[in-house]
């Protein structure tokens, strides 16, 4: 094994004279939260819309939805992207399209990963909304419309509080995916976490210490969200309520 | 809306995009999900031992795969397999390695940890007794495994394991930052040749998302009749 090892390259300066290389990873892995938490929000707004939308008794609603959730789970994550950057631009109105083309550079990429990432996980989240309603008794809705709630109201008070906590197990690990899922964002031009990790093995020639400290990185942040979830569950959990198994899931 | 666009240019490369990126794309998935299933396999026996040297580094690969992103381990893999091929067949420089094999190794250890999460809830969901009985028929571990424990798992798992073989023919698509031909990679490859990134990148999308579709579909019904056999 031919391979010289430098661990102190993180502290040496890197090419492009804004600091050292740590501080490379460190703007990288701010873009990455940046991106992740700005579609997550997008992807829990849309999700419980849509999941909640799913399990009404309107047939063409609960169609509708169907085809949201299959349009963004059946295409690759990368195709889609291509299609938020590329495509997009071209196919709306000439102004608005000229405006989504030049956009500042880091904001080109950042908006349309954002979209992507967010409206992909939203057919996730939609996903795991509905099979946690659906995982309720029946009598549950049924109770709260004899009792006089009208349809939105048995949702507002009945139905998803305890679907939402239900499901916080499976948002968790949407979660995650949305952080990991925002490396994808570097093929059209952000540069998150592992697209300075790529950089900064080109320009260093330390392959292996870029990337130990990209994967140390993404592995601290997983203890964060997991440690940060658990805490939430325990927060708002309802004594008494059981929370349901988690049944194995395909999935990223 | 499409007055621009030259749809010729799906046709003139249907051949290029399908004999050479499509082939690549499937063989590439198949390879990982046979390689993926077996190593995963194996981990969740490693994870469900009663050893513990045994369950702690098993445990440790499938927990950091899954909290890592696949873009960050294709780069991982495309620089570290040179090495270890070096080491494996002790020679001084790094060995060469193809693309193909290098997303070969890639997608079949990345994904392993995918698969052995569902193969160890498959071996759990498979009752107790079934393995006592085993042990007191007289039969070995393997034996047990194999005949017994496995057969079981793999069937209650079937549906679980086709899903996540869907989305690993979606994420081979990803081999596209190595600059590899895959379907996407090609597609790309005319669009930018030809500036006509719109027609390429929309025929793409509706071709995965025909594949993706029809075989989520065919697991549904899998579903459905395993269930009913039940």
């Amino acid at each position: 094994m031919q391979y010289t090892w430098n661990w102190n390259v993180f502290w040496q300066a890197a090419p492009d004279g804004s600091g050292a290389y740590l501080g490379w990873l460190i703007a990288g892995l701010g873009w990455t939260l940046g991106a992740a938490l700005s579609a997550w929000i997008i992807a829990l707004a849309l999700g419980a819309t849509v999941g909640t939308l799913r399990t009404t008794p309107m047939t063409w609603v609960v169609r509708l939805g169907n085809a949201y959730v299959e349009l963004f789970r059946n295409i690759p994550l990368l195709v889609q992207m291509f299609l938020w950057y590329f495509v997009l631009p071209e196919l709306l109105p000439n102004a608005l399209g000229d405006a989504m083309k030049q956009m500042v550079p880091p904001w080109a990429s950042f908006w349309p990963a954002v979209l992507c990432l967010g409206f992909y996980t939203s057919a996730r989240v939609a996903e795991q909304v509905r099979a946690g309603i659906q995982s309720l008794p029946r009598g549950q809705g049924m109770a709260a419309t004899a009792v006089g709630l009208t349809l939105p109201q048995a949702y507002r008070y009945v139905l998803l509080p305890q679907a939402l906590r239900i499901i916080l197990p499976p948002l968790t690990s949407e979660f995650m995916n949305i952080i990991k899922n925002s490396s994808v964002a570097l093929t059209i031009g952000l540069v998150e976490l592992t697209a300075r990790a790529r950089a900064m093995q080109e320009f260093s020639f330390q392959v292996f210490e870029a990337f130990t400290a990209a994967t140390v990185i993404y592995v601290l942040v997983t203890l964060v969200v997991v440690f940060g979830m658990r805490y939430l569950e325990r927060r708002v959990a309802v004594p008494g309520l059981i929370s349901a198994g988690g049944a194995p899931m395909a999935g990223h | 809306m499409f007055s621009g666009f030259d749809f010729d240019v799906i046709g003139r490369s249907l051949p290029y995009l399908f004999r050479e990126g499509m082939t690549f794309t499937l063989t590439l998935t198949a390879m990982a999900m046979a390689g993926g299933i077996v190593f995963g396999t194996l981990l969740a026996m490693m994870r469900l031992s009663r050893y513990r040297v045994l369950q702690i580094p098993a445990g440790a690969y499938v927990n950091l795969m899954r909290s890592v992103p696949l873009v960050l381990v294709i780069f991982w893999f495309y620089f570290l397999v040179p090495y270890i091929g070096a080491w494996a067949i002790g020679a001084k420089q790094p060995i060469q390695v193809g693309a193909f094999w290098s997303s070969v190794i890639t997608f079949t250890m990345f994904e392993a940890a995918y698969y052995a999460e569902i193969m160890r809830a498959g071996i759990q969901s498979v009752p107790r007794g079934q393995v006592w009985a085993g042990y007191a028929l007289g039969l070995n571990y393997w034996q047990t495994m194999g005949q017994v424990v496995l057969p079981q798992a793999f069937r209650n798992m079937l549906p679980v394991l086709l899903t996540q073989t869907i989305i690993l023919f979606q994420d081979t698509s990803l081999v596209y930052v190595l600059s590899i031909t895959d379907f996407l990679g090609a597609a790309a490859k005319v669009a930018q040749r030809d500036g006509r990134l719109v027609e390429m990148y929309l025929f793409v999308a509706v071709v995965y998302f025909i594949i993706s579709f029809s075989l989520s579909a065919t697991v549904k019904r899998l579903q459905q009749r395993i269930a009913i056999v039940r």
